[in-house]
């Protein structure tokens, strides 16, 4: 093993195709819109599932099941009903990060205190108010954690990207592995992991920002 | 006032947690429900904030149904406490109790001026509007929570349980300023307890329901101890009832003998102890009830109670058997 193909300066240029910092870029493009899609779907579901109750087999079950699906399995499937493309990849990838973000904000919604619920209706707030000046900030801490995993997964599976022509830091594995320039693998096993810790830090931080101290 | 107009409540699944209840909380005084454990009581305090709807009948606040009213401009004119007073974890104490006055439309800067003024109102000086609730004991929390329910000066108060999450040194504190408070403040109250010593306390009325949400007897504290209504009442006002019923009359109309040499007194004419030296062990004044007096007979080592004018000068004597006699021929005017 060795390091002489992540410590090479050309492959850390700007401006040339397919060096690892444009390859960082497209790699954290997958990962964020990933993340948003799945957001914008699955947090709505599991915030209602929470609130009301219902439905609640699906909010678990999901969670079950989407752990147990192969995303490269996924994606191929979805190259061949859909041909390449962005859009057959963000599906897989998008499939990958739901079940963690609706469950947590299923189980945010769950386990909160019904006392204090209870106390923002019976002091005269509406329904939405309840939701977002009370529900929201009081489950945020658990919904944070499952965004943070989905995040942690999808950095570590947006590699399947390559698999199917795109780029991603998954390029320097398939291609390394292709051409048996093992020191191109590890360099991109080494950037996927420190992009992974990088991006939990930040949503450490964000964590940190947007709850109140008073649940810490 | 706040009317129960032939108020029932069925649960779904059957189970009657209100039966036909009609009684009146008057305005500016505190109503306490008390009752064993599922009688009822929480759902009659939430049907008036319209969190529970009646099954039939009505509740009124000053002649208005409450039922054609929009329930959030309704919530915020009836003060809410609730046990473990159900704060806010996510907000400072400051805001928690600026919550009401915001909703109700007043800026952030005003709310937390007006909230800070109750915060002192309720014995919490300024270091703790920047806490969060998980930084408070419960009593604090407590004072919180009804400093919040009070922020927007609502006319009428529901208190379901709102000392029973305290330890009982702290629960006299807080109903001795609850007690203070409500001397200012003239709310109408609606209290909840299971602690019948609570309601009598605090409460210029008392309701007493018995399982199945059937009303047992209304009435002030001291006609519920000298006059229960039935047998279920007299034992859940307690053993100990007629002692109790002593704390709602003053000495004022106890007779005293003149003083008698055995008592010694300080220049000043306050008494200092008995003549062969026991003390006198605490004195009265007419304003004090005759529970008190009962006690500094019963534990005088001479057996008399000493009363004193407001300036602490003894002024008479007061021999247990004197005092035996005043409580029976009491009782015969009952
Ligand atoms: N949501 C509900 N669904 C069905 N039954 C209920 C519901 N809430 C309360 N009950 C029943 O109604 C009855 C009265 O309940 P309530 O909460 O008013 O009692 P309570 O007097 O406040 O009791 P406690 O002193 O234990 O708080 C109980 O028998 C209870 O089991
Ligand atoms: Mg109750």
């Amino acid at each position: 093993m060795n390091l002489s193909y992540l410590f090479d300066a050309a492959h850390w240029s700007l401006t040339a195709d397919g060096s690892i910092p444009q390859l960082i870029l497209s790699h954290v493009w997958y990962v964020v819109l990933a993340l948003i899609i799945g957001t914008i779907i699955a947090l709505p579901v599991g915030l209602y599932i929470g609130h009301t109750g219902r439905g609640s087999f699906l909010a678990i079950n999901a969670g079950n099941a989407g752990r147990s699906l192969p995303t490269l399995g996924l994606l191929m499937l979805m190259v061949t009903l859909l041909g390449l493309g962005l859009t057959p990849v963000l599906i897989a990838l998008t499939v990958l990060v739901i079940p963690p973000i609706l469950t947590s904000a299923y189980a945010g919604m769950r386990t909160l205190d019904h006392r204090v619920v209870d106390a923002a209706r019976g002091m005269g707030m509406r329904p939405w108010q309840v939701l977002f000046k009370v529900e929201l900030p009081m489950a945020l801490p658990v919904m944070m954690s499952g965004f943070r995993s989905a995040a942690l997964q999808v950095v570590a599976t947006a590699t399947v990207a390559a698999a199917v022509g795109l780029n991603g830091l998954g390029r320097l594995l398939i291609d390394g592995l292709a051409v048996n320039d093992y020191s191109r693998v590890l360099a991109g096993a080494i950037v996927v992991a420190v992009l992974a810790v990088v991006l939990d830090l930040i949503l450490a931080l964000a964590q940190r920002w947007i709850v109140s101290p008073g649940l810490r | 006032m706040i009317t129960f107009d032939d108020v029932v409540k069925v649960y779904p699944g059957g189970s009657t947690a209100v039966d036909h209840l009609s009684l009146e909380l008057p305005t500016g005084k505190t109503t306490v429900f008390v009752g064993p454990s599922g009688c009822g009581k929480t759902t009659s305090l939430r049907m008036i904030n319209r969190m529970i709807n009646p099954t039939s009948g009505r509740i009124l606040i000053d002649g208005q149904d409450v039922a054609g009213q929009d329930d959030a401009l309704l919530r915020r004119k009836i003060g809410y406490v609730i046990q473990h007073a159900g704060l806010f974890p996510h907000r400072t104490v400051l805001d928690n109790v600026a919550t009401v006055p915001m909703l109700l439309g007043k800026s952030r800067k005003e709310a937390r001026t007006a909230a800070l003024g109750l915060l002192e109102r309720v014995g919490l000086s300024a270091e703790f509007a920047s806490r969060y609730p998980a930084q408070l004991s419960g009593g604090q929390q407590q004072r919180v929570g009804v400093a919040r329910a009070l922020a927007a000066d609502p006319p009428v108060m529901l208190m379901d349980e709102p000392f029973s999450a305290v330890d009982p040194v702290v629960r006299e504190g807080l109903h001795r300023e609850f007690l203070r408070l409500q001397k200012d403040l003239g709310k109408t109250i609606a209290m909840v307890t299971h602690d019948i010593d609570e309601a009598i306390k605090l409460g210029d009325v008392v309701v007493i329901l018995r399982q199945g949400g059937k009303l047992a007897q209304i009435g002030t504290p001291q006609e519920l101890l000298d006059h229960p209504a039935d047998e279920f009442v007299a034992e859940f006002v307690g053993r100990d009832r007629g002692l109790r019923s002593l704390s709602f009359d003053t000495a004022a109309g106890l007779p005293v003998r003149p003083l008698t040499a055995d008592l010694l007194l300080d220049e000043a004419g306050r008494p200092v102890s008995w003549g062969d030296g026991e003390p006198t062990g605490g004195t009265f004044t007419v304003e004090d009830s005759l529970r008190l007096v009962t006690d500094l007979a019963i534990t005088s080592p001479v057996g008399i109670a000493v009363r004193v004018d407001a300036n602490g000068k003894a002024d008479g004597l007061v021999p247990h058997h004197d005092l035996v006699d005043h409580l029976a021929e009491r009782r015969a005017a009952k």
